[in-house]
């Protein structure tokens, strides 16, 4: 317990408790607004900006519509599970924060005391294990409104999410080779230790991380699960009032959580980059800062300002990722579902097996050599992951990766004859249609 | 005559790529995410630009004492095509003719404006107006009060030399 008596202990797990999962909750009203808002300036609207400054009080307008909707309940639904669907979709979308690390540990009179909900020695498991139970509710739901949209939806949740915790989970190894840990607590003092981020040595596991992420959380470019122009809007379709909302605060919550989730694994989390002054983890019985050139432990300063400044670099990170997932999302259209799977088996998956391997094999010769664990085995890493994204890169271009619906085998026929017609134009159902017409 | 059939040019699969098609649209909707020209009319601050023919509600013009202008001549109940307008004529001690009763149903008009063309004194009118919005469907039939009450322009006549309205 980091050196806290238990009274102690147990006051400040609650309060934390109650202060992350407030915050956690009020981030998600104002990550709806900022979709809202930020799809209106891609589109060249404006957004919602009438209720309260800016719009600012519009979640809580939209919260009040919400709750006022009336209830449905479909006359053939299984009411148990269409009731318990909601509740398991936002549970373990809510719950997965507790394991992230949000800022430094703050300097109490009772002790100083962890920025973190719970610091649980399995960490990362923790969070894989929450991500897929999150899928249940979704499939729970989507089958119990007895629709067919719903079901479908239902469905492509499981299918799709399992396809893709497959290469989530092998682009968590690389760093948990990296870390040599599994809690989160580690994973930031690691990088902190490196003195670089691990976005840089392990770029690969990073872009399929991310990839992996827009999956797990069914944004767009892969929200096959609610497609709205196939399936209406797929596992919440029967859903009405706040069960449909506790589905979307259900989404936001997962949005925001992996946010924090990438900011914590590759960007340093809490950490302010190119100052060591924040640095602070527990080892031994003692708040360290890092090692001094014997080895021997450097004691770490924290301060309440330093708390403060580290939650807002983390605030950061995280609104940045929070960005980005609704930028992509206005931007790209959705893939076809054919193709979810093609990627998600066929790129993602051989694709983070072979890093995996490729950077078991830098760590081990590293390791071999002798190098210390600091910013030259930071950079050599780099080097390495450099040119495997490079690879990936190079292979996911040229579009053999995500096609269209006819492949053609070999390159389309010349034209047989001249002919004086304009070109561009073919003439059906004339004998060469067929080779022109294929895309 | 045989059918002709557009094809796309679109590259082939083995020469698309999906990566730099994804990161161009990326730039595209960040030149737009910060473009300050924004579409939007905010309405009830902003009011649209209405074309100077656009046919609204109706407007009755008023002699300087007050007494509308109409000489209840029965012409824009005869031409309405949406039989809109019930005019009840009547007759002063002077002998002139004034509407007793004239009621335009707002819900049945189609504003086609023809009322307007047809009135011999230029008394009633199509407004340059939109905001009609009422609480209850009874008040969309405008009797002569308040159509002498509207104070919105009103719509200018097509003229055939002028076809553009310049």
């Amino acid at each position: 317990m980091n050196g806290l008596s238990s009274g102690v202990f147990l006051v400040s797990s609650s309060l934390k408790v109650v202060a992350a999962f407030s915050v956690l909750i009020v981030a998600v009203a104002y990550a709806t607004l900022a979709e809202r808002r930020l799809s209106a300036w891609i589109q060249d609207r404006m957004g919602p900006n009438r209720v309260g400054p800016f719009g600012l009080l519009q979640p809580i307008a939209d919260g009040i519509k919400n709750v006022l909707k009336e209830e449905t309940l479909p006359g053939s639904a299984s009411k148990l599970f269409f009731v318990l669907g909601p509740m398991l979709s936002i549970i373990p979308a809510l719950v997965t924060f507790a394991v992230i690390p949000f800022a430094a540990p703050l300097p109490t009179p009772w002790g100083t005391i962890p920025m973190i909900v719970a610091d649980v020695p399995v960490g990362i498991l923790y969070v894989l294990a929450l991500s897929s139970l999150s899928v249940y509710g979704l499939v729970l739901g989507g089958w119990a409104s007895n629709n067919k949209y719903a079901f479908l939806g239902g469905l492509r949740a499981s299918a799709q999410m399992v396809s893709y915790e497959v290469a989530l989970g092998l682009s968590l190894v690389a760093i948990l080779m990296l870390a040599g840990n599994v809690t989160l607590t580690e994973v930031i003092f690691r990088q902190q230790h490196l003195q670089m981020w691990f976005v840089f040595p392990l770029s690969l596991a990073f872009v399929l991380f991310v990839i992996s992420a827009f999956a797990e959380t069914n944004r767009l470019p892969f929200d096959m699960p609610e497609a709205e122009s196939e399936l209406i809007t797929g596992y919440h379709t029967e859903y009405s009032s706040m069960k449909f909302s506790m589905f979307f605060i259900a989404e936001y919550a997962h949005l925001i959580t992996a946010s924090a989730l990438m900011a914590t694994l590759f960007l340093g989390g809490w950490d302010v980059p190119f100052w060591s002054g924040d640095d602070a983890f527990y080892r031994d019985g003692q708040w360290i800062m890092g090692f001094d050139a014997g080895g021997a432990p450097v004691l770490a300063d924290p301060a309440w300002w330093k708390s403060l400044l580290t939650f807002a670099m983390f605030a950061l990170k995280t609104g940045f990722f929070v960005l980005v997932f609704i930028w992509v999302r206005w931007t790209l259209p959705r893939f076809r579902y054919d193709q979810v799977m093609q990627l998600g088996w066929k790129v993602m998956l051989p694709a983070a097996l072979a890093y995996l391997m490729l950077i078991g094999g830098a760590i081990l010769v590293l390791d071999e050599i002798g190098l210390a664990f600091g910013p030259a085995y930071g950079l050599a890493l780099t080097a390495v992951s450099l040119v495997a994204t490079g690879i990936f890169v190079f292979w996911l271009d040229r579009g053999r990766i995500i096609g269209g619906a006819s492949r053609p085998a070999r390159r389309a026929p010349p034209p047989k004859a001249p002919d004086s017609r304009p070109a561009g134009e073919a003439r059906l159902p004339a004998a060469s249609g067929a080779g022109a017409l294929t895309p | 005559m045989a059918v002709t059939v557009k094809v796309m040019r679109r590259p082939e699969p083995g020469r698309s790529s999906y990566l730099r098609a994804a990161l161009r649209g990326m730039g595209l909707t960040f030149k737009h995410l910060v473009n300050p020209n924004k579409v939007t009319l905010e309405y009830p601050e902003e009011q649209p630009d209405l074309s100077p023919r656009w046919r609204g509600t109706h407007r009755m013009e008023v002699h300087a004492d007050g007494r509308p202008k109409c000489v209840a001549c029965g012409l824009c109940p005869t031409v309405c095509p949406a039989n809109c307008i019930r005019l009840v004529g009547g007759e002063d001690d002077q002998g002139n003719r004034y509407p007793v009763v004239y009621e335009v149903d707002e819900f049945r008009c189609i504003f086609c404006g023809m009322c307007q063309e047809v009135c011999p004194v230029e008394a009633i009118h199509v407004g340059v107006h939109f905001e009609n919005a009422e609480y209850t469907r009874s008040r969309f039939v405008y009797d002569l009060d308040r159509l002498m009450d509207q104070q919105h322009p009103t719509t200018r006549l097509w003229d055939p030399s002028d076809r553009k309205s310049e």
